[in-house]
């Protein structure tokens, strides 16, 4: 902890290289952000007045949809539109060993020499719900640093990893054609967050098919009970087509993120902005809490109550008012 | 943050085909806890440069069979430098005549790793090496 008192002038140094457009400083920033240190707090103290300005865009969708792939692709067109454009791309950390093998950059090589790409992978590190629980703040970093669009790419996801809708101001999910049938489409979880939904591999048999079943599920419930029409709204993806690999389809989509950002700013993107604010405050709150519990006092108290609930002598909420009771006499 | 697992680059600069030996190697040190980002076949040297600054990897690790590792190598390591990655731990493996590995060290090669070498003794070796930041 000796390195606390230097971290905010070291931190200032970093941000205002990042944000002068200086790579290593950024990358370095990111690093600090991944490992949680007393700097990147710092940091991002410093760096989130800036941020606000840019598109997030998140990337979802299962193993092998062609996630990357697309995300390769729309970077070309948004290249070629001369935007700064960056790229968090999560994949899974091992629960077993907590290695990671981050394999996205395979397919996003060409931009070597372009100082407006900036390609970041990230390892989920036991997080579950498809990111890192760093990459909301290592997206606001980026953000900062004055990219125009960044794209947040998930662990390919299953059904129910819908962490990225509050992470992102527009949601794409990607679908592979004949993934699953019409009954799939009317599944709650991931495709209730999609504000676009894309059929990729759109060159393969039965893209059109799938894209169809999604149109006919995915439309609009008519007729919804007076309870029901009084509840947030389900989204209404727009479905698309595309061939990631090609190229086919990816300016249709990249207009419809565009129209997304322009025509939501107020409306859904707003809601989503205010979610995603919701979710980091409440996890640095869960972060406080979890550091003032292992302050030399509580942790006595806490592993005292702990043992007393393992032997049943307590209960786990009795003991949990217990904790927040001291908590609360520290402070006072 | 002594625990935050150590991140390594591998990468296969130049034109040879064969990344199987880089593959197996991402995978180990991937089993070993580190955390390996793979970019593929055919990168320039400022592809591997790039990537490492973004990535801001602590390792590294070229996989050259082809025999251009006397031109790639050093090229690799300048442009680290020159983005003030100087602290970078860079290593070499493949097929790199033993002739060779002196000049590859003073182009500021930390370790050649030949045909026989063993996942442990890479991983033990980048554990042992790898810079120590905050």
């Amino acid at each position: 902890m000796a390195q606390d008192a230097t971290a905010p002038a070291r931190a200032h140094n970093l941000v205002e290289a990042a944000v002068a457009g200086d790579r290593l400083a950024l990358a370095r920033l990111l690093t600090a952000v991944e490992n949680r240190t007393p700097l990147a707090e710092a940091a991002l103290r410093e760096m989130y007045p800036l941020a606000g300005r840019a598109h997030l865009v998140g990337i979802t969708g299962p193993p092998g949809a062609g996630k990357s792939t697309l995300v390769a692709a729309l970077l070309a067109l948004v290249r070629a539109a001369g935007r700064p454009v960056a790229v968090v791309a999560v994949d899974p950390s091992s629960p077993i060993t907590g290695g990671a093998l981050l394999g996205d950059r395979v397919r996003m090589q060409a931009y070597a020499g372009d100082r407006d790409v900036f390609i970041r992978s990230m390892a989920s590190r036991g997080h579950a719900g498809g990111l890192a629980s760093t990459t909301t703040a290592a997206a606001a970093v980026l953000d900062a640093a004055g990219f125009d669009l960044v794209l947040i790419e998930t662990v390919g996801t299953g059904q129910s990893e819908v962490e990225v809708a509050a992470a992102a101001d527009t949601t794409v999910v990607l679908e592979a054609p004949e993934m699953g049938d019409e009954v799939q489409a009317i599944k709650a979880g991931l495709l209730e967050v999609a504000d676009l939904v894309v059929v990729n591999k759109g060159d393969k048999p039965g893209a059109l098919r799938t894209a169809a079943q999604l149109r006919a599920m995915l439309a609009p419930t008519v007729g919804r009970s007076a309870i029901a029409a009084g509840r947030p709204q389900p989204k209404r993806p727009e479905i698309l087509v595309t061939t990631a690999s090609t190229g086919d389809g990816v300016p249709e989509l990249l207009a419809a993120l565009d129209r997304h950002r322009t025509t939501a700013r107020d409306g859904e993107a707003a809601s989503a902005r205010r979610t995603r604010a919701e979710a980091q405050v409440r996890a640095i709150l869960s972060e406080r809490l979890a550091d003032r519990l292992r302050g030399a006092h509580l942790t006595a108290l806490h592993d005292a109550l702990v043992a007393e609930v393992a032997d049943h002598h307590l209960d786990p909420y009795t003991a949990a008012d217990r904790l927040l009771e001291a908590m609360a006499a520290q402070v006072t | 943050m002594t625990d935050r697992p150590i991140k390594v680059l591998i990468a296969k600069p130049g034109l040879d085909g064969h990344d199987r030996g880089a593959k197996v190697l991402a995978r180990g040190l991937r089993d070993e806890g580190f955390e390996v980002v793979y970019t593929g076949l055919r990168q320039t040297p400022e592809m591997v440069a790039t990537a490492a600054l973004q990535e801001d990897v602590d390792v590294v690790g070229l996989s050259i069979l082809s025999g251009a590792h006397m031109t790639l190598v050093p090229r690799i390591t300048k442009l680290l430098q020159e983005q003030g990655m100087s602290d970078v731990l860079v290593t070499v493996g493949g097929i790199i005549p033993d002739d060779d590995v002196p000049s590859l060290k003073e182009a500021g090669v930390a370790a050649v790793f030949g045909p026989g070498t063993t996942i442990a003794q890479v991983a033990d070796y980048l554990r042992s090496n790898a810079p120590t930041r905050d």
